[in-house]
């Protein structure tokens, strides 16, 4: 026993208890104020009647584009995820099975490293200027290309650390076989980092599902993502509140589910990749 | 194996054309566009050699020197807090096992969430009139508080969201160390007559000292490219008064149309990151050996 954890355990999950009402109540308080009206949260009401008004204004409003954002945001997050675990798992099997010189492990993931320190902002500006210059400006490919780039780093490191716990001597045994890179990837190597893949994926998909100022940057309304709806509201003069809370509402739902079915897979993917 | 030599370039190449494309060649065009002044004509770019006048213009910018400023402060007093509260819920709550999966989902939950909707969630209960952070100033007899319109308030409000948002993370990753740390040196400790304070000082925190790093930098970099929440809250304002660099460089760069000016302001973000980088690492191997 640690010394100091000697605290009872009343105590302990008190503490515990605690700290999750402080993280939940945002949340719970978004949520009430998604459900009243606009009179109910400007008088700061604690008990109201409940109203679909705002949901009603968000999903089918004339002047929401919150559905579209919803169409856009999935199409975006889906494909980027798609290719960047494609690239990331091609790179890491091929760095760490089939015997690249150090130095070229050294440059990739050296570069990955700086790369991933840098504020996306910086560099939004030059994918701004060359995007308009081929016409990828506005367009899905723009962004999917961006969030593929920006979550290449993280992708490369979390596939490199599932793929050298496929043991070498399985991998030499189907090159000996007579088995060429296609068939091993997709009969040995595959098979055994499916969880990490799952893991990396959910992170990107997350982190492309959120991500705000690129998108910022590189779409106008007809690719804008959920993030940029909401940032919407707040640049009005008259901030719509409680359509605020109930799009915010909605936009949460993903992560949420996600984190109900599928938390061992983030769990090992924030603790053996992404922080390691 | 020769005939897998096809493959093994294959494999590689998608990697490096995406990094090549994407962020290197992107550092070029930056280089180029901070020597220009850049219009567009319809489609068509303009572009105006101006020399080194971007470059020239940035000591004297405010809004560029306070993004600087405010983003260090920010990115300092917003993770050292996190980083010592997460370490101390840790050291209170080891070794519970029951509810574990529901606690960790609740942890987890925050850093899930777009920051854009953080920024939103906590715009509202910080509102003047209606927020709910008022409301609770108010039932305690206070007079309600301009968090986010104050110019000296505004900072701080900024990191109190920040340091809500990330502290459950640096609890989780504190705690997965806690609970990895060998059992037997606390006994021999406490046989010793180890006083808390000196199994703290002497023994938890040089072994924790790996996966303090680790934390630390992880939050710097990400404390560092902090955009999202700061948009929604507060644009940058009042005044400078939250200014940071990422948004500086939106501002100049897109707001404004600046494309030249941004881009000198992204290469001397990315200078003085990088130079903080370096210097960190050094740091780091120097102090590393007996840390």
């Amino acid at each position: 026993m640690i010394e100091h954890s000697r605290t009872g355990p009343v105590l302990r999950h008190a503490v515990l208890i605690g700290f999750a009402l402080i993280v939940l109540f945002p949340f719970v308080w978004i949520v009430m104020a998604s459900f009243k009206t606009q009179i109910a949260l400007l008088m700061g009401q604690w008990r109201f009647a409940p109203t679909l008004f705002s949901y009603d204004s968000v999903i089918n409003g004339k002047t929401s584009d919150f559905v579209t954002n919803f169409k856009n945001s999935s199409i975006i997050a889906i494909a980027s995820t798609t290719i960047v675990l494609s690239v990331a798992t091609l790179a890491a099997f091929s760095l760490y099975r089939l015997q690249w010189a150090d130095w070229v492990l050294r440059v990739l993931l050296a570069w990955s490293v700086i790369f991933h320190m840098v504020p996306p902002i910086t560099l939004a500006g030059a994918w701004y200027t060359m995007f308009r210059s081929v016409g990828l400006d506005n367009t899905y490919a723009g962004i999917i290309l961006a969030h593929t780039t920006i979550n290449l780093p993280m992708a490369l490191w979390m596939m490199g650390v599932f793929i050298r716990d496929v043991p070498k001597e399985l991998v030499e045994a189907a090159q000996i076989d007579g088995a060429r890179t296609p068939k091993v990837l997709r009969y040995v190597v595959i098979p055994i980092v499916r969880p990490g893949l799952a893991a990396t994926g959910i992170l990107c998909f997350i982190f492309s599902w959120n991500e705000f100022p690129v998108a910022l940057t590189l779409s106008q309304r007809a690719t804008a993502t959920v993030p940029l709806g909401i940032g919407k509201y707040a640049q009005e003069n008259t901030i719509a509140y409680t359509e605020m809370a109930a799009a915010s509402t909605l936009s949460i739902i993903p992560a949420f589910i996600l984190l109900i079915v599928a938390q061992r897979f983030i769990v090992r993917g924030l603790t053996s990749g992404a922080v390691k | 194996m020769k005939s897998d030599t096809f493959w093994r370039y294959a494999t590689l190449a998608p990697a490096v054309i995406l990094f090549v494309l994407l962020t290197i060649l992107p550092l070029f065009n930056l280089l180029a566009l901070s020597f220009h002044d850049v219009e567009w004509l319809n489609r068509e770019a303009v572009w105006e050699w101006v020399g080194g006048r971007n470059y020239a213009k940035l000591p004297e910018d405010t809004l560029f020197n306070a993004g600087i400023l405010n983003t260090i402060i920010f990115a300092v007093l917003a993770v050292a807090f996190q980083m010592v509260l997460g370490f101390w819920l840790a050291l209170m709550t080891t070794r519970v096992t029951r509810l574990r999966v529901f606690y960790r989902a609740v942890f987890i939950l925050p850093i899930l969430v777009p920051g854009i909707i953080i920024g939103a969630i906590w715009k509202l209960m910080y509102s003047y009139d209606f927020g709910v952070i008022n409301q609770a100033v108010v039932l305690f007899g206070g007079n309600p508080v301009d968090w986010l319109g104050n110019p000296r308030l505004a900072l701080m409000s900024v990191i109190i969201v920040d340091v809500w948002h990330w502290t459950p993370f640096c609890f989780l990753l504190m705690l997965a160390s806690l609970e990895s740390l060998p059992q037997d040196i606390f006994e021999a400790a406490e046989i010793d007559g180890a006083s808390k304070g000196q199994v703290l000082r002497y023994i938890i925190l040089p072994l924790m000292m790996p996966a303090i790093i680790v934390t630390f930098i992880f939050r710097m970099i990400l404390a560092f490219k902090v955009f999202d929440e700061i948009y929604l809250l507060t644009g940058g304002g009042p005044g400078t008064s939250t200014e940071v660099i990422s948004f500086t460089i939106y501002r100049r760069f897109f707001t404004e149309d600046q494309s030249g000016y941004g881009s000198a302001m992204s290469l001397a973000t990315i200078a003085v990151i990088a130079t903080m980088i370096i210097l960190a690492s050094r740091f780091a191997t120097k102090k590393g050996p007996d840390a």
